[in-house]
């Protein structure tokens, strides 16, 4: 049975991954290619590395980070921040990222998904929505780019509906209300999207306790859940998150 | 020496980055006289297989011959969609036609999310060189849409289950496939290219 895959995700600025970590016996905790190693001997079912300042020269530095990655890491990992071309899609996967996340450039020209997913095949272009629910009503929510920061008129379901259309395999949907705040998953934007594709949804933003993980794979029928700060600051193991969700009959990849 | 063949299609470079890891001696090639030379060869590729197979046809009767007279060849994921005769994936495409079989779309009509991505369990019958430590299964990383109808009676195969039973690994004689990631199955995926690379240098492997 295929199982459900717990994915830390690495916020990257300047080839250091920032936000706090509370990993003991690590030589040091902010080098991307040792915790991300770290985190698949704990038996972590993919990685997201994010370069949270994506600019040009930042691109440089995280092509060189992929190259290091992919050296030690050997389970499927994706790579996201800026993407905005083709071109950086091919780079970062020759060397050595599995699958790319595009974001802001999608919106803004749609066709790059259908030109990468021609190209590199669908399997490696990840659509990364960040979405937050409309004012004026309890089950809508826009798309919102630049980081979240700037809201736009497009709906998060279509979006995602229209992506998978255009060549997306995959979509990961951060929910802008629920980021950064523990409180949970939003559950019903993860089932809404998950409803509406045929493709798999990494759930993103809120997870803060076991059972609201259990509940976006359950409730929201999440194929995979994101989480950063739980990870990195401790709070809970892969370990612990696997444990929880085999009680609750959730298949995981049991760690070997 | 193994030889990844470069045919230009995806990256190779996780590949050669695990086979580098488990400390193979390997190089990328496209060249028929290195690809003659070789102790065994992998046939790595993303994508679809009609472009894949069309990129690799300069070097298709190379590696047909090299196979057929007993050389270790391993297919991963795409490269082992080509080991087949045909593939229905974006028109009609003829492959190498080692093993009897077509590869075919994963049915829209079972409700499940496709590509069939992430881990999945895989069953282990016995008599598979490669797998044959790893009995009676262990989860490995697929990332695909297509899959493989193999109607090989020589052909030994593992599968996964995902809807219906698909392929996930096969071996004729000294031809073996997978339609998983080796290079991104962690341990195990490591253990199943270390036990190719054993595999090679003596003809069998050491489990």
């Amino acid at each position: 049975m295929l199982t459900k895959r717990i994915i830390p995700c690495l916020d990257v600025k300047d080839n250091r991954v920032v936000k706090g970590i509370n990993f003991l016996n690590l030589r040091d905790a902010g080098d991307p290619v040792e915790l991300g190693a770290r985190y698949s001997d704990e038996g972590a079912d993919e990685l997201v590395f994010l370069d949270i300042t994506a600019t040009i020269r930042s691109r440089k530095t995280i092509v060189e980070m992929v190259e290091k990655v992919a050296e030690k890491v050997f389970i499927p990992f994706t790579v996201g921040g800026g993407i905005s071309s083709a071109e950086e899609i091919r780079l970062l996967l020759r060397s050595g990222a599995d699958k790319c996340s595009i974001n802001t450039a999608a919106v803004r020209n749609p066709s790059l998904i259908s030109q990468a997913a021609e190209q590199f095949g669908s399997q490696c272009v990840v659509l990364a929505v960040d979405a937050r629910r409309a004012v004026d009503s309890t089950s809508r929510w826009h798309v919102c780019v630049n980081a979240g920061s700037v809201p736009t008129d497009l709906d998060a379901v279509d979006w995602a509906v229209r992506a998978q259309q255009l060549g997306a395999g995959e979509i990961l949907l951060t929910s802008m209300d629920a980021d950064g705040t523990k409180a949970g998953y939003d559950v019903e934007l993860t089932r809404a999207v998950a409803e509406a594709v045929d493709i798999p949804v990494i759930a993103s933003g809120g997870a803060g306790t076991l059972e609201s993980i259990f509940e976006v794979i359950d409730k929201g029928k999440a194929d995979a859940v994101l989480a950063a700060s739980i990870f990195h600051y401790g709070t809970y193991s892969i370990r612990q998150v696997k444990d929880f969700l085999a009680q609750r009959k959730v298949p995981v990849r049991p760690l070997s | 020496m193994l030889v990844i063949i470069d045919y230009g299609v995806g990256n190779v470079r996780s590949v050669i980055n695990a086979f580098r890891y488990i400390g193979s001696d390997i190089q990328v090639s496209c060249e028929p006289q290195e690809i003659r030379r070789s102790e065994g060869l992998i046939l790595p590729g993303v994508g679809a297989s009609g472009y894949a197979m069309q990129k690799l046809a300069p070097l298709a009767e190379v590696i047909r011959q090299e196979a057929q007279a007993g050389k270790p060849l391993l297919g991963i994921c795409v490269g082992y969609q080509l080991l087949f005769e045909e593939s229905y994936e974006m028109g009609t495409h003829r492959c190498l036609g080692l093993i009897a079989g077509k590869v075919v779309p994963i049915p829209k009509t079972l409700g499940l999310t496709i590509p069939h991505m992430g881990w999945n369990y895989v069953e282990i019958p016995a008599g598979m060189a490669l797998l044959e430590d790893m009995r009676p299964g262990r989860y490995f990383a697929f990332a695909h849409s297509f899959y493989a109808e193999i109607s090989d009676s020589a052909a030994r195969v593992a599968k996964t289950h995902y809807g219906l039973d698909l392929p996930a690994a096969v071996q004729k004689n000294n031809i073996f496939g997978c339609q998983f990631h080796p290079e991104k199955s962690a341990a195990d995926g490591l253990k199943f290219l270390k036990n190719f690379a054993a595999y090679c240098r003596k003809g069998r492997c050491p489990c």
